[in-house]
């Protein structure tokens, strides 16, 4: 009852090419925006910050970077950890070089180095497909992780040889470092990633989404209608590692505040993988809820027991985490393997018929 | 033949073909050793529909992936609309007009009728990536007029009813309607079809008869076909080429072709 479409007409192209052709969509999300920009902040606990609203939303940003060339444009990569590396460390350079720098402008810079990182690590993709382009992102992971731990230049020769945020200010206001309170850095995030996430949306859903869709798709048939696979390929690693870049910005600025090299390695790219895989290939909305699942699940199982005052050593806890979270992967994975965005967009349509399918 | 002048004849239903659009001269295609196409010459007229035949394995597709340029020949040359066409990618050759559908349909499963048709017209668009970003104004008018234009071919080729559907779930016969659908949206100067009727039963043939003579009379479109329904064949095309082991044994109207002694020996056989 609550999804009846009747009585929506669409009089012109305009409107049915609108973003939600469905009244109620709109009325969802704006609740969303409403809960993130407004009712969240209020309620969240500092707890509640730092270990699901922050995470969440950097992961879901990575996830949706890679989503981009892997859902959209069908090319695999492993290497989605090592290329938020590059965006931290491109941002920890320009913030120490130029400390009067705006960290706005400073992170949304940062995902250009990435970019043309990606845009280099992606030119095998136009001879090798599949497992083998993988194996060569594979190699881009091993490299940039390796590079991280042994220029010194890139830590400024700390001695830990990890990368320390330092406080920033935005108009007097503490944004970033040990400084700033997790209130702004919650809304410093939010606002980054509400503006990708848009602009991602727009991109995916005209032409170029089209030109990535038909590379993805069928290849031989989309250089015959006239798309450039080159071309096609290139730019979807470029945009892509963009916005992975743009991510690590914020997965080290906004939220650990310090980075060690191994905090980029393999299990990070398998991790945004995982995300983008339960969420759903080729859908936006799903990295969010894909983000939502993998960093809120352990969160949630941690409190149970104490909830139910159960006594559990943490040690148990711990592994019982990894074994629940294991087998609803696996679960979520066969009952459905498009993702939870398929899932919801399955619960969608049967409810606009509901209650009467046929 | 009906007078078969430099400009070009009048078919016997009165319609009016031009002069040479395209040329292939003296074309060979070779694969390591195989000889896929061996020196074969034919035009096509403009406003022409050319049916392409022969037994399996005569080399019709080869001979279609040369003039979309999927292959390039190893010998001989494509003289396209007034000029020998340089080596050029088959992109580059979509956007001089040629569109294509093929023998397995090669639709993009993962999206709606309607996105498959707009990738069509991929060729016209032109707004740059920073303005799709934004979406407001230049992108978003740009997606509204080819819109336009791709509801023209959703009309003309009856499947309004099932745009909004993934392609992955149609049945074949209407993957074939939207590929061709695909490839009218585009504009196409030259149309070519793979086996537009493969696989189809009686009442989908004629349906897709209709749809290739529309075309051909409504828009202009000069269209190169490969089929193997020889009656569709004989009714539809002005001109047929016949091939057999990669040599064109045949060239004329279809009267002339069935006539043929070759052709005949071709199809039926003959006594070594």
């Amino acid at each position: 009852m609550l999804y009846r479409t009747a009585g929506q007409f669409k009089t012109s192209y305009k409107k049915d090419q609108a973003l939600f052709p469905v009244r109620q969509d709109a009325t969802l999300l704006a609740l969303i925006l409403g809960l993130a920009w407004i009712v969240f902040p209020f309620m969240a606990s500092e707890f509640a910050f730092q270990t699901l609203l922050i995470p969440v939303l950097v992961y879901s940003l990575a996830a949706l970077g890679l989503n981009i060339l892997t859902g959209f444009a069908g090319q695999l990569s492993l290497g989605t950890g090592a290329f938020m590396g590059v965006g931290a460390y491109a941002c920890y350079k320009m913030i120490t070089i130029f400390p009067e720098m705006n960290l706005i402008v400073a992170v949304l810079l940062s995902g250009f180095f990435s970019s043309i990182v990606g845009v280099a690590f992606g030119l095998p993709s136009l001879r090798i497909k599949g497992f083998y382009l993988a194996i060569a992102t594979l190699a881009a992971q091993f490299f940039l992780v390796w590079m991280f731990e042994k220029v010194g230049w890139l830590y400024n020769y700390s001695n830990t040889g990890a990368i320390q945020v330092p406080n920033i200010d935005m108009f007097g206001v503490a944004v970033a470092g040990p400084l700033a309170s997790s209130v702004t850095k919650y809304y410093f995030v939010l606002f980054i990633v509400t503006v990708v996430t848009v602009v991602m949306i727009n991109l995916t859903r005209g032409t170029q989404g089209r030109i990535w869709k038909a590379t993805r798709d069928m290849d031989i048939a989309a250089e015959l209608i006239g798309i450039n696979l080159l071309k096609s390929k290139l730019t979807a690693f470029a945009v892509s590692s963009y916005v992975v870049g743009v991510s690590g910005a914020l997965f080290v600025f906004l939220w650990r505040g310090a980075a060690e090299p191994n905090l980029f390695d393999i299990s990070l790219s398998f991790r945004v993988l995982f995300i983008a895989i339960i969420g759903g290939l080729g859908s936006i909305m799903g990295n969010f809820l894909g983000a939502i699942l993998i960093v809120a699940l352990p969160v949630v199982l941690n409190i149970l027991p104490e909830l139910f005052g159960i006594e559990i050593a943490s040690a148990t806890v711990e592994h019982l985490n990894i074994m629940i979270i294991g087998s609803l992967i696996i679960f979520f994975l066969i009952i459905e393997p498009h993702g939870l965005a398929r899932l919801w967009a399955l619960i969608r349509e049967k409810l606009i018929i509901w209650p009467f399918p046929h | 033949m009906n007078d078969m002048t430099h400009d070009g004849y009048v078919t016997e239903d009165g319609r009016q073909i031009g002069g040479v659009m395209m040329e292939m001269k003296n074309i060979t295609l070779r694969f390591g050793g195989v000889v896929a196409i061996k020196d074969i010459s034919f035009d096509i007229r403009e406003g022409e529909i050319r049916a392409i035949i022969g037994p399996n394995g005569a080399g019709k597709s080869s001979m279609l992936n040369v003039i979309s340029g999927f292959y390039t020949p190893s010998e001989g040359e494509v003289w396209y609309q007034g000029a020998t066409r340089p080596m050029m990618k088959p992109y580059e050759i979509a956007r001089q007009g040629v569109a294509r559908t093929f023998q397995n349909i090669a639709l993009f499963e993962g999206m709606t009728v309607l996105d498959n048709v707009m990738t069509g017209r991929l060729t016209k668009m032109k707004s740059g990536l920073l303005s799709q970003a934004m979406w407001w104004g230049k992108a978003q008018a740009e997606e509204i007029v080819n819109r336009e234009q791709v509801e023209k071919v959703i009309d003309f080729l009856e499947i309004q009813n099932i745009r909004k559907t993934p392609v992955g779930r149609l049945p074949y016969g209407l993957k074939k309607r939207v590929e061709l659908a695909r490839a009218l949206a585009a504009e196409p100067k030259l149309l070519l079809l793979d086996e537009p009727m493969a696989g189809m039963n009686v009442e989908e043939k004629e349906d897709m008869s209709r749809f290739i003579l529309d075309v051909n009379d409504e828009f202009g479109t000069t269209i190169a076909l490969i089929e193997h329904d020889m009656g569709v064949v004989m009714d539809l095309s002005d001109r047929v080429v016949v091939m057999d082991y990669g040599k064109k044994i045949g060239d004329g109207t279809p009267e002339e072709v069935r006539n043929n002694q070759d052709v005949i020996d071709a199809y039926l056989g003959v006594a070594h």
